[in-house]
């Protein structure tokens, strides 16, 4: 489950935020802080999550304090779809 | 005689209760502060500025966020007469090692006196500076002591002169902090007199804004003009807007918003970034003007964005035009509200190979441009060719302009001052052309990059991909490419190495990458590792960028 999404969500990343289609992402890469994801596409990424899992992130959560990486990530997912 | 001083005063003692600003931050409720309260805390400032030892015409430094300290950090060094500069805040992306070294460079060139930082910063900025420096402390925010209403007559802000300097803004990357645009109080006051004039702007509009301060469109449209005209302002964060684009048409609705000022990307990212459910209640038919400006306005942008908010109330009518820059303070064009801005379909191959602008005939394949307006009554605007000659309608030159409201000069800098007017004239670096009266800004002549309306310096791009082991220094090359969905500017960078192993390019350029946004909180979009002698090379040994540029576009697939 928790794979299925960090998948899905690292090929999000790739195809539409990076733009590099065959980059590869960690599990426990650092997205956010590393400066991976720059900030104009963190509303993206919420914005798909949203979409597809139907969990919301709130814009005030958008930081590495909340998440940094995918597992973290796909883990407030499962947690949330959990609620 | 007016100055900042005298306004300041003026609102103190005849509306001490208005609201100047509210406030928003994403965590908070929204703050309320009147002209009194601004004041107050200025007045602090004022008192810990002169307890120290601030002169009047000496540099104050601010490194801080949107918010109540910034407002009275700034305000309450135009109390004392200090000149305030707002240099961007330190992003969680940009390393310590880096922004040491850009404040460095400010510090070299401004020779600020002090610099205000927040306490767990202060450290930080001290590490960065040198013994024997100009800096004389660094303050921080907790050493400001309570509100203090400002007592004007005692205050040497009232003792400055039209023509002294009132503050100094820069562009960011190490470029653009050695380039101090110094402002005086009869430029800006003149500036917004003109300014208000074009628009109908008066004391009962509200500017909503989240643009930074230390740019010149959110710090003379969406800061010091609605301040000083005793209209009201509703400012919200730059980190808070990007994270959540609908925020700004919620505090529209909210505070019965009438003008705001965007550069052209935020028209895209607004419009693409907001669903309906952001949109609840939210009503925006009470904004009077959103102006586009600081990046090149597109036609396009703007049907993204009336296509969207229409339903919301929107006035299509709303969406205007503005031409602006630090060295005139702010506008130097702007489109006539009540209107549509004009739009001009030219032939594009006459545009391409003859640098003329001519109405496309039917058949011909066409470019729609998107004009910027009239010029401000107080600023002449002429278009020159190479020889500095002014051109006909329709011919596209070298925008120039003249006015009452141009800067002092580029701070501590005579050189460069010196080298951007002509006879009088200020060179824009810009290109654009007239017709009926209405300027077309159509490209730059200098190879500055303008990503989300924030100027780049390629540069300083090209220097930091050049740090990268397996690259050699000087051989990097960075240019902008217009991205038609985002509406702005994306930075691409062509880069020699040795090795032709697909493997380790994409290693090189990820690296590269890392790098540059570590270093300048700019993210690369496209990173192209190239074989040794790929770059093409001025005679003076320096990337020509533009011939790069091309070489790119007609050697790569366009996906």
């Amino acid at each position: 489950m928790t794979q299925d999404i960090m998948n899905t969500i690292a090929g999000f990343l790739a195809n539409e935020i990076l733009k590099q289609p065959d980059r590869s992402i960690g599990a426990d890469e650092a997205l956010i802080s590393s400066g991976l994801i720059d900030s104009f596409s963190l509303v993206d990424l919420a914005l798909f999550v949203e979409d597809t899992y139907g969990v919301r992130i709130d814009d005030t959560e958008l930081n590495a304090d909340t998440f940094d990486t995918l597992a973290q990530l796909a883990g407030l997912v499962v947690t949330r779809q959990g609620e | 005689m007016t100055t900042f001083s005298h306004l300041l005063q003026a609102f103190f003692q005849e509306a001490p209760d208005r609201i100047a600003v509210y406030v928003l931050s994403a965590n908070q409720s929204d703050a309320a502060l009147s002209y009194r309260d601004l004041l107050a805390r200025a007045g602090a400032y004022a008192t810990a500025y002169r307890a120290r030892g601030i002169s009047p015409g000496e540099i104050v430094v601010l490194i801080l966020q949107h918010g109540e300290d910034l407002l009275s950090a700034f305000w309450g060094a135009i109390l004392v007469g200090a000149i305030p500069s707002i240099m961007p805040f330190l992003t969680e992306k940009l390393s310590p090692e880096r922004y040491r070294e850009d404040l460095a460079s400010l510090i070299s060139v401004t020779r600020p006196a002090a610099i205000v930082t927040y306490p767990e910063f202060k450290a930080e900025i001290e590490s960065a500076l040198q013994a024997g420096g100009p800096v004389r402390m660094v303050l921080d925010c907790s050493e400001i002591g309570s509100s203090q209403e400002p007592d004007f007559d005692s205050l040497p802000g009232l003792s400055r002169s039209e023509q002294d300097i009132v503050l100094l803004q820069h562009s960011s990357g190490t470029t653009g902090l050695q380039k101090g645009v110094a402002l005086s109080h009869k430029a800006v006051l003149n500036q917004l007199d003109a300014y208000r004039r074009v628009l109908g702007f008066s004391g009962e509009d509200v500017v909503v804004s989240w643009l930074p301060l230390y740019h010149d469109m959110g710090l003379i449209a969406g800061f010091l003009m609605p301040i000083l005209t005793g209209a009201t302002l509703v400012l919200m964060s730059p980190f808070d807007w990007v994270k959540a684009p609908y925020r700004l048409m919620q505090a529209v609705s909210r505070y019965k918003g009438t003008f705001s000022w965007l550069p052209n990307f935020a028209y895209n990212f607004c419009a693409q970034k907001t669903r309906d459910r952001h949109m609840e209640g939210v009503d925006l038919s009470t904004w009077k003007a959103v102006i586009n400006c600081s990046e090149p306005v597109k036609h396009e942008s703007h049907q993204i964005f009336a296509d969207y908010f229409q339903k919301f109330g929107l006035d299509a009518k709303a969406l205007q035009t503005c031409y602006a820059m630090a060295e005139n303070v702010f506008g130097v064009t702007q489109s006539p509200l009540g209107r549509l801005p004009a739009v001009d379909d030219i032939d594009r191959e006459s545009y391409m190979t003859e640098r003329l602008a001519v109405p496309v005939q039917d058949g011909r394949v066409k470019m729609t441009m998107l004009s910027s307006g009239k010029p401000l009554d107080n600023t002449r605007v002429r278009v020159l060719d190479e020889k500095g000659q002014e051109v006909q309608d329709r011919v596209i030159g070298e925008i120039a302009l003249q006015s009452d409201c141009m800067l002092t000069g580029y701070y501590n800098r005579p050189d460069i001052t010196e080298k951007a007017f002509l006879d009088g004239w200020y060179l824009t670096g810009d290109f654009g052309y007239f017709a009926d009266g209405e300027l077309y800004v159509t490209g730059r002549k200098k190879d500055m990059i303008i990503v989300g309306g924030k100027n780049v310096y390629p540069q300083d791009i090209e220097a930091l991909a050049g740090e990268v082991e397996g690259i050699h220094a000087g051989r990097t090359v960075a240019f902008g490419l217009f991205d038609e969905k985002q509406g702005t500017e994306e930075v691409v960078v062509v880069a020699e190495a040795e090795t032709s192993d697909a493997q380790e390019q994409r290693l090189i350029a990820d690296k590269i990458r890392q790098h540059v946004t570590k270093n300048s909180a700019i993210a690369l979009r496209i990173v192209k590792i190239v074989p040794p002698r790929w770059i093409l090379k001025t005679s003076s040994g320096k990337a020509a960028r533009s011939a790069n540029r091309e070489k790119y576009l007609s050697e790569i697939p366009q996906t």
